[in-house]
């Protein structure tokens, strides 16, 4: 029998039934498509929080006070622990030569009033180095200077966002006045919008000069925390030590295991995230691939029913002299057939799903060559794994019994 | 030729064994048009399929152009049919989904004929059995019954096979149409010395053959010559 003569028999078998052929085929459709949109949506997320981890800067370590605690080991005690101080980062700054920038910063939540309009703000007191350190950069006017922080001036630069809350969309609030706290601030700045949301947004944030904000808010000279710019990326774990060693010294603690301050390191939140993200994925590939299995059982159920209708004919070829391996890869090739167009439709719907997803920015997607490759190959496995059994039942039936089947 | 030696065949074991088959022997020549006869239940369906190489005998031995087939495997019998034999069924047993041309190469196919001598081959069979050409390309289940048995026919000889089994072949037939049939069956017989097998329960089908083996409960309980019948070849193209 030749290959073109088997692919002739499948054709005339598949287009037999139209409908039942397309509602199996779709059950491969729906679960290779789902397979290929929860991938890409699980590599999406984890490129999409892994970006907005980068926009903070990569090169960066954030000292913050309280013990150090393990990842996922509930609230950090930051801020209920009042040890770091100027000093600390001035001390960073002159004795450890990796780093490139120290920036100090206060933080709090005040109320807001301008313009009519009040918000709660989340306030940072930073200094000149702050906007360095985290990738600030100023849409119109100008970021907080030295000379503000020598001054203890009254100058805030407000994030796009929450200049769009009070102000209205895109107005020029460069000049304008504030009032914090019942005092009057003057807006210096915005700066540009950075987009993404949790994980170090700037784009709500309301900054003033570090001593302005000691003196009229915080009424006390410890930070909330140091952000340091190492230099070089090879250097973070070396730069993390000696932070660690001479902090230590300044605080005259000689235990570390009793520091009261802890070093975050950004790669370990990235290896965090992508660990959180990469389970995530898996589980929602599990989900999916559990639709692609009753997919699966579909084609079986279709057949064994295709079998059983076409008993006779099955008893007729083998009394013109098909063996049973004729009759065995003409079954088994009309399921991987199935499964195989299934697959092709339902990886063109999913890379679709997924693109449109993205593209409408319903959520971030990425689809992977990987989730393609994957459900191509499962796909043609299915084909083999549930058309085997439909296949060897058909070719081991008798001929006697099968032409008389009614 | 076909040399049946006390062909027994008994099915289940014990208390609960039958006999379909109880010794019977005969020889066909090449070239025989002979019906086997015999009311439903006597053997002769049982017989059909020993002779058709579909089933084995438990006892006895059956050769088929100098081969013994009696003790063959599965997949042994599976060659003798597709290479040395021919069945034409009651109930035609056509693929519906194929046209008439596709269905006679069927047994070419699975003996790997190529395709081009396949086409020759099927349509020199549908001339042979009057097949009118516009017919060809019609699928199988859109031609009448009469026309369906004579497909049906030109697929069991396509192959060139030792003997053609027919099993009442009229059964689904009225009586003109089946006389057409069994017409065909007759002149293939004698303008191209085909062995034919005519397995029937009635008389007036078995007429049309030369010789009648008649089976009862199992035993052949006659073996004779039949006379001539007076109309022996009418071909007419017209019967559809």
């Amino acid at each position: 029998m030749l290959v073109s003569d088997l692919f002739t028999e499948i054709y005339i078998s598949i287009t037999a039934n139209k409908v039942r052929t397309g509602l199996t085929i779709l059950g491969i459709v729906i679960g290779i498509a789902s397979v290929i949109v929860m991938i890409a949506i699980g590599t999406g997320s984890q490129k999409a929080i892994e970006a907005s981890i980068q926009s903070v800067g990569s090169n960066l370590l954030t000292i913050q006070p309280g013990q150090q605690r393990s990842f996922g080991g509930g609230a950090r005690s930051s801020g209920t622990t009042q040890s770091l101080t100027l000093d600390d980062a001035t001390a960073i700054t002159e004795k450890i030569d990796r780093v490139a920038a120290v920036a100090p910063t206060v933080s709090g939540n005040e109320q807001i009033i301008a313009n009519g309009n009040n918000a709660n703000a989340s306030i940072s007191g930073v200094t000149e180095a702050y906007a360095q350190v985290n990738n600030i950069t100023v849409a119109s006017g100008a970021f907080i200077s030295d000379v503000h922080e020598k001054k203890r001036a009254k100058v805030v630069v407000i994030g796009p966002d929450m200049r769009d809350e009070i102000f209205g969309a895109d107005v020029n609030v460069v000049g304008q006045k504030i009032r914090i706290g019942g005092l009057n601030f003057t807006i210096i700045g915005v700066p540009d919008a950075k987009g993404g949301s949790g994980f170090g947004s700037s784009d709500d944030a309301v900054y003033m000069p570090l001593s302005t904000y000691q003196q009229y808010f915080a009424g006390d000279a410890y930070l909330s925390s140091i952000s340091v710019n190492i230099a070089e990326q090879d250097q973070m774990t070396i730069a993390e030590d000696e932070i660690t060693a001479l902090l230590l010294t300044q605080h005259k603690i000689a235990n570390a295991d009793d520091a009261d301050f802890n070093i975050r390191n950004q790669a370990d939140i990235i290896a965090m995230t992508s660990s959180v993200t990469g389970t995530m994925t898996i589980l929602l590939g599990a989900v999916a691939g559990i639709s692609l299995v009753v997919g699966g059982i579909g084609i079986m159920n279709m057949m064994l029913t295709t079998v059983t209708e076409r008993t006779r004919e099955i008893g007729l070829r083998k009394a013109i002299g098909a063996g049973q391996k004729d009759i065995k890869q003409q079954f088994l090739l009309e399921s991987i057939v199935l499964t195989f167009l299934g697959g092709m439709i339902g990886i063109f719907l999913g890379v679709t799903i997924s693109y449109g997803l993205d593209h409408f920015g319903i959520t971030s997607t990425q689809v992977s060559h990987f989730s393609i490759i994957l459900s191509f190959s499962v796909s043609a496995v299915i084909g083999i794994v549930f058309g085997y059994y439909p296949a060897q039942r058909a070719a081991k039936l008798n001929p006697i019994h099968a032409l008389r089947y009614e | 030729m076909i040399i049946c030696k006390n062909i027994t065949k008994t099915y289940g074991t014990g208390n609960t064994k039958t006999t379909a088959l109880n010794g019977v022997s005969f020889t066909i020549e090449d070239g025989e048009f002979v019906a086997i006869m015999g009311p439903s239940g006597s053997g002769k369906s049982t017989l059909m399929h020993i002779l058709g190489a579909l089933d084995s005998p438990t006892e006895g031995t059956y050769t088929l152009g100098g081969q013994d087939v009696s003790q063959l495997s599965e997949e042994e019998l599976t060659q003798i049919r597709k290479n040395k034999i021919g069945f034409v069924f009651q109930a035609f047993n056509l693929l519906p989904r194929a046209t008439v041309l596709r269905n006679v190469m069927l047994p070419l196919i699975y003996a790997d004929v190529p395709p081009k001598e396949r086409l020759v081959r099927a349509q020199n069979a549908l001339r042979a059995v009057h097949l009118a050409e516009d017919r060809w390309e019609h699928y199988s289940n859109e031609i009448s019954g009469g026309q369906m048995q004579r497909v049906a026919i030109a697929r069991a000889f396509v192959n060139d096979p030792s003997i053609i089994l027919a099993d009442e072949p009229t059964g689904n037939l009225d009586t003109k149409t089946g006389h057409f049939v069994l017409e065909t069956f007759k002149r293939l017989n004698r303008e191209q010395g085909r062995t034919i097998i005519l397995i029937t329960h009635e008389d007036d089908v078995a007429a049309f053959a030369d010789r009648t083996i008649v089976i009862r409960d199992g035993e052949m309980v006659e073996d004779r010559q039949n006379k001539a019948i007076t109309s022996v070849i009418r071909v007419d193209n017209k019967i559809a």
